[in-house]
This record gives structure tokens, sequence and C-alpha cells, in this order.
């Protein structure tokens, strides 16, 4: 089943195209990769999927449904969430907030029931509660619960994000670039944490990556941008030995 | 043994906690009420007009604390919510003969003119109709951010206070409203001020209140974890209109006369200076500062008139009280950043933590801490 189809999207700010007639497919419970360098349009390609901007020409589908084009909370809302390369805690919050920030998406009372705390409400709030708790205990964050989270360590900072995506109920997972910061433990570890996240929550997970050995080791499927524009995909081993890749990675050589 | 009573006393003191919260929390509103019922018997006209001031600045400064503070909107569109809920709230509570003496340019219209209601429901509809124009406004201009949302507020505001001056058979224009019944007295604006006090304290630690916070913190990461930004920015703003519309029956039905000059931008200022002093995003420090601004600038009166400082004398220069008040808040502003509280809220674990911390100063022998809790 396809959970995420992108039908040619391109972008273009001004006279720049940022990207050019990308497509995807994403498969339930698929791990998929966008690579590419700096600068290639990777997070544009990212932000086109979340809604932060809409695509200058082309579809997006989701599960069959269209999404080209909805804001950002409604797409979060149909299933689809993202953390962000740099990271965006609310920071002056603690982590539990952070977390319960998340669920609030999905709350059913009305602005006066939560007030007075009327007893759907204090129910709804509970389970949410209880809920993000549970996400916290499940990422190893539990005691930093009542810790501002800008206080936290940056790998839980990371991880802290990865805890209020999953909070919204997600049935797909943007990362950008997870392990931006981590060093080569860090970053084993993370790997590791992907796949039990896909395993854990049902999850079909995208993720932007640099780190070549996260993603060759994690993903079914790699895409590679470069100017925007698709120069390859593939399973790791075919990207691997692209030729094209190399030479967007690695520059060409005039004597070769 | 030691051990033993060591390990449990955590637990006690929790419990012991939570029951003592609830009740000193009982004890100090009947503290206040008692102080209410003398201060309402015993104080003369003057104080007791202060007193009102300070409950009725606290109702408006919450109410653009929620805005500005919790939410992250820059607003300065207070005064023209104010002034809609103050000519609502005196209009509706004036008798028909009242109204006829204040509309003698041109009459009253005629529906207006038969309308009197009582005045806690005068009050809610002044808040009403604060709210409803607050959603008006909010459609166009919370599509705004930052600097520009201010200049934007501050304009829809002017726009209000304009309008009223030219509606001369509804809002008696620029002569604006006399003998206006002074049915504001201490239980009202005390009440009141108690009523908004809890409702924002609820609504902040409510989910929307989070919803809120996570706007003022990040607002692209508030929409990414599905906030409909524009919504809970209508609402927060919504909420705080109607509570600046109740704010502002009070104080028309407290002063007796009211004119569009009443509500120029610089009332806006006034309260911004009071949440700016008591710190943007905490409800104590508004409430403590509603207080301090509103007393300061009675007790700063002398000021006006003319004084001797021993060697030289001060002949009387109005305004000088205005300008000393600047200067207090300059060295505020300087020296406590975040205002008085910063984002800190009162609660009596802190409070008491406090006195208890006075009392433990060093020098004592610290085996006689373990035996104290």
């Amino acid at each position: 089943m396809i959970h995420l189809k992108i039908d040619s999207i391109s972008m273009q700010f001004g006279g720049l195209t940022a990207v050019k007639d990308f497509s995807l497919e994403l498969r339930k419970g698929e791990i998929i990769a966008l690579i590419g360098p700096n600068g290639a349009g990777k997070t544009t390609a990212f932000n086109m999927i979340t809604g932060v901007y809409a695509p200058t020409s082309g579809k997006i589908y989701f599960k069959d449904k269209e999404i080209t084009g909805l804001r950002p909370d409604q797409i979060t809302k149909l299933g689809i969430a993202r953390t962000f390369q740099n990271i965006r805690l609310f920071k002056e919050l603690n982590a539990l907030d952070n977390v319960l920030i998340a669920n609030h998406l999905h709350l059913k009372s009305n602005l006066l029931e939560a007030v007075f705390n009327l007893p759907r409400y204090r129910q709804e709030n509970a389970e949410m509660v209880d809920k993000s708790l549970h996400l916290l205990e499940k990422l190893g964050l539990v005691e930093h619960r009542n810790d501002k989270s800008s206080s936290l360590p940056y790998g839980k900072q990371r991880r802290l994000e990865i805890a209020r995506a999953l909070a919204t109920n997600p049935e797909i997972l943007l990362l950008d670039e997870p392990a931006a910061g981590m060093n080569p433990k860090e970053t084993e570890d993370l790997t590791e944490f992907i796949g039990q996240l896909r395993h854990d929550f049902d999850l079909s997970i995208f993720l932007i990556e640099h780190h070549m050995d996260v993603v060759m080791e994690i993903s079914e499927r790699i895409y590679v941008l470069d100017y925007g524009i698709t120069i390859a995909q593939g399973s790791p081993y075919e990207i691997q030995n692209n030729q094209r890749v190399i030479e967007a990675y690695l520059g060409v050589n005039g004597n070769a | 043994m030691n051990n033993n009573t060591q390990k449990q006393s955590p637990v006690i003191r929790l419990d012991w906690i939570k029951e003592r919260n609830p009740k000193l929390t009982i004890i100090s509103i009947l503290l206040l009420c008692i102080f209410l019922y003398i201060a309402d018997n015993r104080f003369d006209a003057y104080q007791v007009r202060v007193l009102n001031l300070c409950a009725i600045y606290t109702v408006l400064g919450l109410s653009m604390n929620l805005i500005n503070g919790f939410t992250g909107l820059f607003s300065l569109g207070h005064a023209g919510f104010m002034a809609i809920g103050a000519y609502t709230c005196a209009l509706f509570t004036m008798p028909v003969t009242v109204k006829d003496q204040n509309f003698f340019l041109e009459p009253i219209n005629e529906v207006l003119r038969t309308i009197v209601l009582p005045y806690p429901i005068a009050l809610l509809v002044g808040g009403i109709f604060a709210a409803l124009m607050a959603f008006l406004i909010g459609a166009p201009v919370l599509r705004l951010k930052g600097d520009y949302l201010g200049i934007a507020t501050l304009g829809f505001a002017e726009i209000i206070r304009i309008v009223i001056t030219n509606l001369q058979t509804i809002t008696n224009g620029a002569l604006g409203l006399k003998s206006i019944p002074a049915k504001t007295n201490l239980w009202w604006s005390f009440g009141i001020a108690a009523f908004t006090t809890a409702f924002l304290v609820w609504l902040i630690n409510s989910s929307y209140g989070r919803a809120f916070k996570a706007i003022r913190e990040d607002e692209i990461a508030a929409e990414a974890m599905g906030i409909n930004l524009f919504k809970h920015k209508v609402l927060s703003f919504v909420i705080g209109a109607f509570f600046a519309g109740v704010g502002g029956g009070l104080l028309g039905n407290l002063l007796g006369a009211i004119n569009p000059l009443l509500f120029r931008f610089t009332l806006t200022f006034n309260i911004l200076l009071i949440i700016v002093l008591g710190g943007m995003g905490s409800i104590t420090g508004t409430i403590i500062s509603a207080f301090i601004v509103t007393i300061g600038q009675e007790a700063l009166r002398f000021l006006d008139q003319p004084f001797s400082l021993g060697f030289i004398q001060v002949p009387g220069i109005s305004g000088l009280r205005m300008v000393v008040f600047s200067a207090l808040l300059m060295l505020v502003v300087l020296f406590f950043r975040k205002g008085l509280m910063g984002t800190n809220e009162f609660s009596w674990d802190s409070f008491i933590g406090f006195f208890k911390n006075i009392g433990k100063r060093p020098g004592k022998p610290l085996s006689k801490g373990g035996t104290e809790s």
C-alpha cells in the first residue's frame, strides 16, 4: 500500500528553482532516505510535504487523498509528523509540556470544558498525560519530564523532538537530519532507535540525513537530490556505486 | 530507627502540603473578604477609589497579558476594547432620565434609550461586544506578526475611538457620558478581578493554554504539531478582549463620566507598562504590578504640588509625578529585564520556602536542620 505519493513537485523561489520535478513513493512500513549535498533542496522538499510551502507545481497524495497546499496543522492532523533540522522545541516549557502540546490536536473538549475542568476534559487530559509520560518513558526521557527542554543535552533534545512528533499519532514520520551534531556512538544508537520506532509505532519513515552510515544501514531505498534534481534512486548498494552520486558528492576529477 | 523516620518523612510532608495549600488559599480569600469589608466601611472615598482602580487594572493587565504575554501576540488595541465595554455598560445602566439629560445636542437612539439592564448583565454585554469586535478585527489583523500586528491593532483601537466620537446619537460623541450610575464598588471590582484571575489560571494550565504558550515559543513548530495557529490566536485575542471590555465597564461605572479622549492609546500603554513591569507571562506578576503602579501613581501625586526639599523649594510642576514614575520604570526595565516575576508564578510552597530560607541563613548548625521537619 502506498502511503505517500509525490507526483513531480517543483518549488520556485522567484527565479531560483529549489526543487524540480521531484517524485517519490513511500510504502507502508518502509524507511526511505533523501540525501544530497548542502543546498540540494532536501529540506525544501520536506517543507512542501508538510505544508510549510505550497509546491509551485505537482501534487502530493497521502493514502490517495490529495494534500497539496494544505496547512501544516491539517497535514499533521492527517498523520504526517516531522522533526526539524535545527531543533525547534518549545524552549521555555518542560519536556512533558512539549509532548502534551502535540496531543492538543486530538482534543475534543471545547475551551470552556477545559477551563472549568469538566468531566470530558478531565478524562481527556488524564489520558493525554498518561500517553505522554508513556512516550517519554519509552524514549528514555521520563526523568527529565519537569526539566526545561532547552536545558536538556543535545541528544536528548533530538529525542524529545521525536517524542513530540510521535505524540501526534502519525503514520508517517519525517526526520530532518536526526543525527546532525551527534558523535559516532550516539549515531549508532540513533540508527537502532529509528528501526525500533518503525516497529513499535507502526510507522513509515522518510528521513534526510548526511551520515552515510545511518542512511546505508537503515534505509530500504534512497533518493539523491543535487541542485533540486533527482539524480538517482535505488537501494543503498545501487546508490553507493552510482557514478553520478559519487560525482555530486566528491566532485568530478577533470583529468579522469 | 532514625533511618526509618527519615525515609518516611517526605511522604508525610507531601500529604500534609496537599492538605495545607487549599486551606491556606481559603484562609487568604477569607482574609481578603474581611479586608474588603473593613475597607468598604471604614476607608474614605479616595482610598476606596484607589483600591477599586487597583482591581480594575488587575483585570485589564491580566487580559492583556493573555494576548501579549502568554500567546506572544504584540497587540496594542486594548483601549479600543475597553472603550466598547465602558460605553456599552454605561449606556445600559443609565436610567432614561439621565440619558435624556446627557443627550441634549441630539436625542439618543430610541431603542437604546429604553433599554436599562442590571449592572452585572450590562458588564457581561459590554464584554461580549468587545469580544465580538475583537473577532471581527482579528480575522484580518492576526495574519500579521510582530510589530506589524502592534501597529495594526493600535490603528484599530484609534478607529474604534474615532467612530465612538462620531456616533452622536449612540455615544453622545465628543461630549461623552456623564452621571453614569456609580455601580462599581469594592465587591464588584475585586470579585471580577478574582474571577478573571481564576479563569486565566485555569485557562493557562489547560491544554488550550499550552497551545497558546506553544505559539509564543515557536509558531512554526506549533503549527507542525497540529495547532491551528489562526484559530488559537483568535481565541486568545477574543478572550483577552472580553475581559478588557468587562474591565472597561467597571472603569466607566467607577469614574462616573467617560469621553472618547479617555481611551487614547496612552491608556493601552499604561496597561502595557503594568504587564512589562510584572513580567510578560506571569499572572502573579501582573496582579502585583497592577497594585504597585496604581498605588504608586497616587502616592507620587505630592510631586505635582509645591513641596520643600529642606534646602530648596520646588514649585508645583504638574506632570513631575509622571517624570519620576518614568525614571523608576526605566530602572526596573534596566535591572529587571524580565519584570518582577519573569514567567514565574506564586505558589504556597515557594512562598513558605522563601521565609524558611530566611530563617535558615548560614550560621546555624546543620544537624538541627534535620529535626526541624
